[in-house]
């Protein structure tokens, strides 16, 4: 990778002026190569999308795993509403539009070599890398918590064995039995995925184990939609009387009440602030960072989370390289899969467009997210965003939540719209 | 253009764009995004260039643009009945909206791949000849037609929007109402139905 051969590409780009779609494809030099670090929702939905609008541009994916399991609807893995069978995509389709899918570990990304190195001892050489890897658990925040206690006290944050593994122990639960979730801090991902599981486990609970009980025990005072669940959880589940079958204890700013410092693995217990709280089946979502590899390779801040410039998602600590998804500081936008996949286009277009000497456009974004709360019974919060003029937030200029008076019918029709939603945009980035 | 009740609609209930004058935006932001980059942000619920993989979720792609336009705003408007495109039609202005009518206009409509029941598909061939055809041309297949595709759309979409128009949630043009109740009085909901298969075997 020459400095010669980037300047000549500019200079290309520049004096032809042409539009993303359709631009001639270089006749000297080697093609452009973009490696797209991590193959969940946002990696899977960038690379598709620059194959689709520039097939010049060589494309390579490299993904731990020869399978993505999606975390959206895994709550509904737990109740039995769908098998984990239905969360599970592969790669093929992205190969069909030319992406090369590497199955790998990245180990580092050396910004300054611009060379992206794997586990298995390859390397990648890019002119943009677009690094997509998730979030990493930060367990140490927890004292006993570990990649080894998730084995048995799991977190199901990554989908897959984790989720089948709640599912198990949610199953095998004596009735009467308590199952705790440990509600993580701000920021994370997914803010409404604690509570739609613990309405997932409460319906599971209501049909096949009628005298168990829910808690969660969260650090925040507050939550993502929270009137809205509240709602649900009255109509099904007798929140609050006092045979509730979900129980929220929350943290008022400047408190530790429900703060939890420490698990004792062994006895499924928890030490919060207030008191020691023991589980039948236990649930800790820990406190999150941005994916491993990003931290490694410099990308992230002094809080774990990787800054970015909002209308390219280029980093701002390393040129070349593009962070988007739940590990990017996306001002203004939740941790969520569909703002992944809205990240990824916006990304994808900038990254053609610097590829080929040209100015990244003017993006767009939206988020949307779906969580069922009982059956039949569905809402959602949707936001349209444009990025501020001096490109420091993006900025929500339409959206809000389901009306809190919202018909029987619209809620059912919601959870029609969510699976639609899931089979759209699974298809739309692995498709 | 098959029949042009859509002006004519428009003209009726003065449905205009509000969108524009819409925003809540705190501070000042960027406007001027590419057509495309517009467009692909609705992929994640209608799929990728618009051709949704459903169950309920509508298709599209291939949209008559003065449809599209006209049923933004009335989303926006709350003329249309949504669960959630009222939320985000406001977030676009004419121009924008106008920008992706035109991009999913080039969009090629894909009929949704789902199970009908063949002989109901079958006795309501005669039954969307009557009452429908005339404004829903080639059996409820045609772009020409200022309404949505009926033909290959996804069927619990147009079960929806059936539901709603005969509860009067979703306001039909009077010429259309006319027939809708025609229809209705002839063969029940058991017509209503056998049309939705019918749509839905179009493939
Ligand atoms: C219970 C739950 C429910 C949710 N529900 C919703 C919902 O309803 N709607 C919604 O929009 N979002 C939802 N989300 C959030 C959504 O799943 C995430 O925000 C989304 O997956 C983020 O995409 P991403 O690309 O940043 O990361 P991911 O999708 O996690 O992808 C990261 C990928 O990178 C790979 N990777 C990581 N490190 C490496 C490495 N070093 N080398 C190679 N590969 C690597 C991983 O294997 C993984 O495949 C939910 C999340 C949870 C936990
Ligand atoms: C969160 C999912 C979601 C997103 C995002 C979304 N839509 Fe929709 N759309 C729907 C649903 C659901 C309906 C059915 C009406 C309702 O209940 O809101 C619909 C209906 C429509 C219709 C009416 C189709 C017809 O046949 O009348 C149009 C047009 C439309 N959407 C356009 C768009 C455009 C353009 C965008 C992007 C700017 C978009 N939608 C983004 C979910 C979505
Ligand atoms: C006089 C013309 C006319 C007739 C006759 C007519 N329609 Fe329509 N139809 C329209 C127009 C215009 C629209 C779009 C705007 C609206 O909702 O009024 C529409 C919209 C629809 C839609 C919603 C499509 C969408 O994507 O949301 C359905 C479903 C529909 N018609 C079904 C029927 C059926 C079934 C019949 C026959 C019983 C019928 N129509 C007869 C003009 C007509």
């Amino acid at each position: 990778m020459s400095i010669t051969r980037r300047g000549f590409m500019q200079s290309v780009g520049a004096a032809t002026a042409v539009g993303l779609i359709g631009a001639p494809h270089l006749a000297l030099g080697a093609s452009k190569k973009v490696v797209v670090v991590g193959g969940g929702t946002g990696g899977a939905t960038a690379a598709k999308y620059i194959r689709m609008a520039d097939p010049s541009i060589e494309v390579t994916l490299i993904e731990a795993n020869e399978h993505y399991y999606t975390c959206y609807l895994s709550n509904e893995v737990l109740s039995d509403e769908r098998s984990i069978d239905s969360i599970k995509f592969g790669y093929s389709g992205l190969q069909g539009h030319g992406v090369k899918v590497v199955h790998d570990t990245v180990s580092e990304i050396d910004a300054a070599g611009m060379v992206v190195k794997t586990k298995s001892g390859k390397s990648y050489g890019y002119d943009k890398c677009i690094v997509s890897p998730g979030i990493s658990l930060n367990y140490g925040a927890i004292d006993g918590y570990s990649h080894e206690a998730a084995e048995s006290i799991p977190h199901a944050w990554k989908a897959g064995p984790q989720t089948s593994l709640l599912r198990k122990q949610l199953h095998e639960m004596k009735d009467g039995g308590t199952f705790v979730i440990v509600a993580p801090p701000n920021p994370f991902r997914c803010p409404p995925g604690p509570y739609e599981r613990a309405s997932q486990v409460a319906m599971f609970m209501k049909a096949h184990k009628p005298n168990s009980k829910v808690l969660i025990l969260d650090p925040k005072p507050a939550f993502s939609k929270k009137g809205l669940f509240e709602q649900a959880w009255k109509k099904f589940y007798g929140y609050g009387t006092d045979n509730s079958m979900i129980t929220w204890k929350g943290t008022p700013s400047g408190s530790d009440d429900n703060v939890v410092s420490a698990v004792d693995v062994a006895s499924k217990t928890v030490t919060t602030g207030f008191d020691d709280v023991k589980a039948d089946v236990l649930n800790i979502i820990p406190p999150q960072m941005a994916g491993k590899v990003a931290i490694d390779s410099g990308l992230a801040n002094d809080k774990g989370w990787c800054p970015v410039k909002l209308k390219t998602f280029e980093s701002t600590l390393h040129k070349n390289i593009h962070v988007i998804g739940d590990s990017s500081v996306a001002t203004g936008m939740p941790k969520s899969g569909y703002a992944a996949n809205s990240q990824a286009k916006v990304t994808a277009s900038a990254v053609i467009a610097m590829l080929n000497g040209q100015e990244p456009g003017i993006p767009s974004y939206v988020n949307t997210c779906y969580s069922i709360a009982g059956h039949n019974h569905g809402f959602s919060v949707a936001a349209v965003y444009k990025l501020a003029e001096d490109e420091s937030k993006i900025v929500s200029v339409a959206g809000g939540l389901t009306p809190m008076d919202a018909s029987e019918e619209q809620l059912r029709r919601e959870v029609e719209f969510a699976y639609s939603w899931f089979n759209n945009v699974t298809n739309d980035a692995f498709g | 253009m098959a029949y042009n009740i859509f002006t004519k609609a428009v003209l009726a209930t003065g449905l205009t764009f509000a969108v524009s004058s819409a925003f809540a935006a705190d501070v000042p932001v960027q406007s001027g995004a590419s057509d495309g980059m517009l467009a692909n942000t609705c992929a994640g619920c209608h799929g990728t260039n618009g051709n949704s993989t459903g169950p309920s979720a509508p298709t599209i792609a291939g949209y008559n643009p003065e449809y599209f336009k006209f049923s933004m705003a009335a989303f926006a408007s709350g003329e249309f009945p949504s669960t959630i495109m009222g939320r985000i039609a406001k977030g676009y202005t004419e121009d924008e909206i106008a920008q992706m009518a035109d991009f999913y206009a080039k969009q090629k409509f894909i009929p949704a791949k789902q199970e009908f029941d063949a002989a109901q598909a079958k006795k309501a061939d005669k039954l969307h000849d009557k009452y429908c055809e005339k404004c829903h041309e080639d059996g409820g297949a045609s772009p020409e037609d200022e309404s949505g595709f009926l033909a290959g759309q996804w069927a619990p979409y147009l079960r929806m929007q059936l539901a709603d128009y005969y509860a009067g949630s979703r306001e039909p043009s009077k010429k259309m109402k006319k027939k809708m109740e025609e229809l209705h009085e002839k063969a029940g909901d058991a017509g209503v139905e056998a049309l939705v298969n019918y749509y839905a075997s179009k493939q």
